[in-house]
């Protein structure tokens, strides 16, 4: 059974290592901005969620106890990282993009970074001073 | 066995960080310097579980869980201040 979990240990460490790296490498490698995102967001994350579940099963292996802080961390990670990958992507489009240069978004609106909703341009007759 | 893997995996997330830390000093645009930081949080995270595994000790992981609670605030107050000019309105 230790033999086992050892092995279990053993493979998510290395498993996790190598999706480490490959995101972080991913991120020096791809050339578009877009496609740049995806490797840091998914793969790291992966790779930590790897490290994590080693930890998990480590803790349960040689103390005799299940540790939960870990899969706390894997939750919040898991969570937050399309977050963050969503905000950077729409600080890409204010920055970088204009409609035109988009795909369209399928309907009569605009991508939601351009669009201003139909309620608000109606409430917005003045201009909206900002900041 | 797991000592080995240890070593490899804090191998590889050193050489994940290091390679954040080449993309921040040589990126184009702000939005990749913001998601190499990102990156960095995420890594450095996994380096510090990798710490307490081969210590035996679990106080990292409140460590842990605070430096990914401070990146992820961090991250999205900056993306905030790309997008807006402004983090709180």
């Amino acid at each position: 059974m230790e033999q086992v979990l050892d092995l279990l240990i053993t493979f998510f460490l290395v498993i996790g290592g190598v999706f480490g790296l490959v995101g972080s490498f991913g991120l020096i490698k791809l050339d578009d901005p877009m496609s740049r995102l995806h490797a840091p967001t998914k793969a790291t994350t992966l790779g930590v969620g790897g490290v994590l579940i080693a930890s998990m099963l480590h803790a349960y292996a040689y103390e005799g106890h299940l540790s939960w802080h870990e899969l706390l961390i894997a939750l919040f990670l898991f969570l937050t990282a399309p977050i963050t990958a969503n905000f950077i992507a729409k600080a890409h489009i204010h920055r970088h993009e204009t409609p035109d240069s988009l795909p369209l978004a399928g309907g009569d609106r605009k991508w939601a970074t351009h669009d201003t909703p139909p309620d608000e341009q109606e409430a917005a007759s003045p201009p909206a001073d900002r900041g | 066995m797991i000592a080995y893997a240890i070593y490899f995996a804090a191998g590889c997330f050193g050489l994940a960080f290091l390679m954040n830390l080449w993309k921040i000093a040589t990126a184009e645009g702000v939005g990749d310097r913001v998601l190499a930081l990102d990156t960095m949080v995420i890594n450095a995270i996994a380096l510090m579980i990798l710490y307490g595994l081969a210590n035996g000790t679990e106080i990292f992981f409140e460590a842990a869980m605070i430096v990914a609670m401070l990146g992820f605030v961090s991250t999205v107050a900056y993306a905030r201040f790309m997008l807006r000019g402004n983090i709180i309105e």
